[in-house]
């Protein structure tokens, strides 16, 4: 028989193996799922894995590609892993994402065509604020009325989506643009474009930010008596407010910090790798942060490869598809069964596996 | 006498710690056999295997003659052995009737069975109606429920785990009569208790348990309670002793404090009020869930109540949160040691952080200082004598005693000018209860005002100036400690309402 046993204390070993164990059972099941769509299992997880980053033909475009697709990833889920540590569940940052690229757009397209260097930081701050101003709301419901946030902010994200559509179709439709939807490419406007910074890299504003927030968040977390508090509070609430820890005061600040980074996320894929308002414009990242958010452990340095890592079967998949004619929804169901296992082994850290006769106490 | 029960070199290890080692002993017919033993000693699993919960890795038993290895609690029944444990297990919304039922094998009608109860209740002096709802019982009347429901199975041997933890004296006094009755049908009762006043006066022998082992037996009537402390612990204890002195100026004031409890389960306050002098301990008794949670929280700044409820020096504090309490050096230490009084997965630096943070300097500008929290944690380890390998361990991986200590220790060594405590030694072992008491004590000495809330009365007598019972939300008029008899503080507990000790044994 086999059963668990709690371990006195969380095994450090664990915390640091379990995502690399579930990275494993994924690529294992994975390869069963492709082998059952009739594909070459070995052939798909390297072309997911390996060929993005080393094959001659697709590296030189899928490399820079990384950081594009992990910027926006890791900027999300550091915001939403402060919260999850306070046991503050925002699942809505895709709608914080959207709404802070409407918001950051909207003011680029504003002042349309002036070129001045103060667009660009006024649509970065619009997009900051769009996000948790959207974040906001579940927030500011929860404390007053206890509603639960997951739903709230979920929901609020079908609103969005909502949102969008009718933007891209009404009022930041491109006047010139011949009655198709979509805003104007802010790309083709200086003054209100993301660039890519290093030629061939990839990196853009969005990631930088990325880079910094991830510094903040380590600091905040590990040097600073709010890290502690928002530590406190998703481990014992009951201590926290022993401690003195205003519940309310975390919610608000999670949520606002969650929303105002995905908000900024959107900003930066909207004035630069995506270039327009349209009504296809999101395309998940809010939802993926999530399981950035867990694989990385809720740790800034996980996070960090967490992101390229779900960065990397992003296109991998793409290129999957490509090659192997692997359907999305089978890449999909592949970044899905990453954070199932991951939650699954997870189990480990906290509790030793026991085979033998089990006692009935 | 006849041994009715013979263990013979039971041992049981878990990984890491050895529960029971060589454990041998026997109970006779009609005997009231105690085992006793600090937290850890090996009691809990000792039992557990003679119940049929737990199975021995070596050793045998013998029932009445008959070799005796239950596999289930079911089997052990079956033999004649029952056990009331410390935590009951009763269905609040079902009646009393009900609740007998479900633990039976195979239940009679309900009409037939409630005849029976009132038949045992009645025989053994436990009143008790089996039409009640359970949810509407005190803690003693559950404690019968269970005990009715042990004896319908005309056990042979009765094991009664910690049964007094939850009960008034009279209720106690209730309980012993019943005992009594039932050693002398021949019912033999193993009693595992740390009160060692309550062994002196019911049990006929005791097996003394120290780290798994059996280390003497004796007749507890002829040992004096420090006596049996000393074998209990294996060394002397330091007994606190309280030094007269007169009473300082008014510290801490509680006016009229009501408080609607959070809780739908909880007791609201109801115009509480006390005093608490420089130097003083005023004790704070009463059966639990009589709102000793709820007052903690309203003194330690949790629940925030009207600001001039609550004064410190004259000045309204009721409407402070915990952080501008500890600013003050009003501190307080809860019931709960995991969970609220410390974070169970965090380390002891972190613990130290928790509540020490504003009072030790332990952060600037919002900035932790890690290296003081650490030292700080170490000083409460050193100081307090906190087994613990160091103070990067995990909350949760000190026992009970030990985290108690710590806990206690962290708020101790912050200077308070007020120190709230609530059970500050459940479930700890005695030496450790011993060196909590007195830290307490010497805070006083130094000249801090405590408030002591406990279940524990001995406690209480023992280190508390004035007394004061908690019933219902409801605080009585703090008396002197000193020359309080025990029926006076169970009326000053409120126990006193249809808990006569029954006289007649039919």
């Amino acid at each position: 028989m086999i059963w668990l046993e709690k371990r006195a204390a969380p095994s450090r070993f664990w915390t640091v193996v379990t995502p690399l164990l579930a990275v494993a059972l994924t690529m294992l099941a994975g390869g069963v799922l492709f082998a059952a769509l009739g594909k070459d299992p070995v052939a798909a997880i390297r072309t997911i894995f390996w060929d993005p980053l080393f094959n001659a033909q697709f590296a030189s475009y899928s490399r820079p590609q990384l950081l594009v697709k992990a910027g926006p990833l890791i900027l999300i889920a550091t915001g939403l892993a402060l919260g999850f540590r306070a046991g503050v569940w925002n699942i809505g940052a895709e709608g914080q994402y959207i709404v802070g690229a409407l918001c950051g757009a909207g003011v680029g397209l504003a002042f349309y065509p002036l070129e001045a260097w103060y667009v660009f930081p006024l649509m970065v701050l619009a997009g900051g604020l769009g996000g948790w101003a959207w974040a906001m709301i579940p927030a500011l419901l929860k404390t007053r009325f206890r509603t639960n946030e997951i739903l709230v902010s979920l929901l609020l994200v079908y609103v969005a989506e909502q949102f969008l559509a009718s933007m891209s179709l009404g009022l930041m439709r491109n006047p010139e643009g011949g009655g198709f939807p979509g805003s104007r490419n802010l790309q083709q406007y200086p003054s209100a474009a993301n660039p890519e910074l290093i030629s061939g890299t990839g990196l853009h504003w969005g990631v930088v930010v990325a880079f910094v927030a991830l510094i903040m968040a380590y600091i905040l977390l590990h040097r600073h008596i709010l890290g502690f508090q928002i530590r406190l509070a998703g481990q014992s609430p009951r201590a926290a407010r022993f401690a003195g820890v205003n519940a309310n005061r975390l919610v608000v600040f999670c949520l606002g910090v969650s929303g105002a980074l995905a908000g900024l996320a959107g900003l930066f894929e909207v004035s630069g790798p995506a270039g327009q308002v349209n009504i296809d414009f999101n395309q998940g990242y809010g939802f993926t942060a999530i399981i950035v958010a867990f694989l990385g452990r809720l740790h800034p340095v996980g996070i960090l490869f967490a992101g390229l890592l779900m960065a990397l079967t992003y296109i991998g998949g793409e290129l999957a598809q490509f090659m192997l004619q692997i359907p999305a929804a089978a890449i999909q169901a592949f970044q899905g069964m990453l954070l199932f296992f991951l939650l699954g082994v997870d189990v480990l850290t906290n509790y030793r596996v026991r085979i033998g006769i089990r006692e009935t106490a | 006498m006849t041994a009715l029960l013979k263990v013979e070199g039971l041992a049981k290890a878990y990984p890491g710690v050895v529960a029971n080692d060589d454990v041998s002993f026997d109970i006779a017919e009609g005997e009231i056999h105690a085992l006793l033993g600090e937290n850890g000693a090996g009691k809990s699993t000792l039992v557990k295997m003679i119940y049929g919960l737990v199975r021995p890795d070596s050793g045998r038993m013998v029932l009445r003659g008959q070799p005796y290895t239950p596999a289930e609690p079911r089997a052990a029944r079956a033999a004649g052995v029952a056990m009331v444990f410390q935590h009951f297990s009763l269905f609040d919304a079902l009646n009393v009737a009900e609740n007998v039922a479900l633990g039976m094998e195979n239940p009679p009608p309900m009409g037939h069975l409630a005849e029976r109860i009132r038949a045992v209740s009645e025989a053994y002096g436990l009143p008790l109606s089996p039409e009640r709802l359970v949810g509407d019982l005190s803690a003693g009347e559950r404690q019968r429920v269970e005990i009715v429901r042990c004896l319908l199975q005309d056990p042979r041997l009765l094991i009664m785990d910690e049964p007094t933890s939850v009960l008034t004296p009279q209720e106690v006094e209730i309980l012993f009569a019943t005992l009594r009755t039932l050693a002398a049908e021949g019912t033999a009762i193993l009693y595992i208790s740390h009160k060692l006043e309550e062994i002196r006066r019911l049990c006929d022998r005791a097996t003394i348990l120290r780290r798994g082992r059996v280390v003497d037996s004796c007749n507890p009537r002829e040992k004096s309670a420090a006596q049996l402390a000393e074998m209990m612990v294996g060394a002397k204890l330091s007994v606190p002793r309280r030094a007269a002195s007169a009473p300082g100026e008014v510290m801490l004031e509680v006016a009229k404090l009501s408080l609607p409890s959070v809780n739908p389960f909880g007791t609201s306050l109801r115009g509480i009020s006390f005093i608490v002098h420089r130097g003083e301990i005023l004790g704070i008794g009463g059966v639990a869930g009589n709102g000793q949670d709820e007052l903690l929280s309203a003194l330690s700044g949790e629940a925030i109540a009207s600001a001039g409820t609550i004064r410190l020096f004259g000045q309204p504090i009721g409407a402070l949160g915990p952080g501008a309490r500890r600013r003050i050096a009003v501190l307080s230490a809860p019931e709960e040691r995991l969970g609220h009084a410390a974070a169970p997965d965090m380390s002891l630096t972190e613990n130290a952080l928790l509540t020490a943070a504003i009072r030790q300097g332990l952060a600037e500008r919002g900035f932790l200082k890690w290296p003081a929290a650490r030292a700080f944690a170490q000083k409460v380890i050193e100081t307090f004598d906190v087994r613990t390998p160091g103070p990067g361990n995990v909350a949760r991986s000190l026992s009970g005693g030990n985290l108690q200590k710590f806990v206690i220790g962290r708020e101790v060594l912050q200077k308070p000018e007020v120190l709230v405590v609530n059970q500050p030694t459940w479930g700890v072992d005695a030496a450790a209860a011993a060196s909590i008491r007195q830290a307490l004590l010497d805070l006083a000495e130094s000249g801090a005002a405590v408030v002591v809330i406990s279940q524990d009365l001995d406690e209480l007598m023992e280190i508390s100036d004035r007394f004061a019972a908690l019933n219902e939300g409801r605080l009585t008029p703090a008396r002197p400690s000193r020359g309080l008899t025990l029926e006076e503080i169970g009326l000053m507990m409120g126990g006193a309402h249809d808990m006569e000790v029954p006289h007649a044994v039919g």
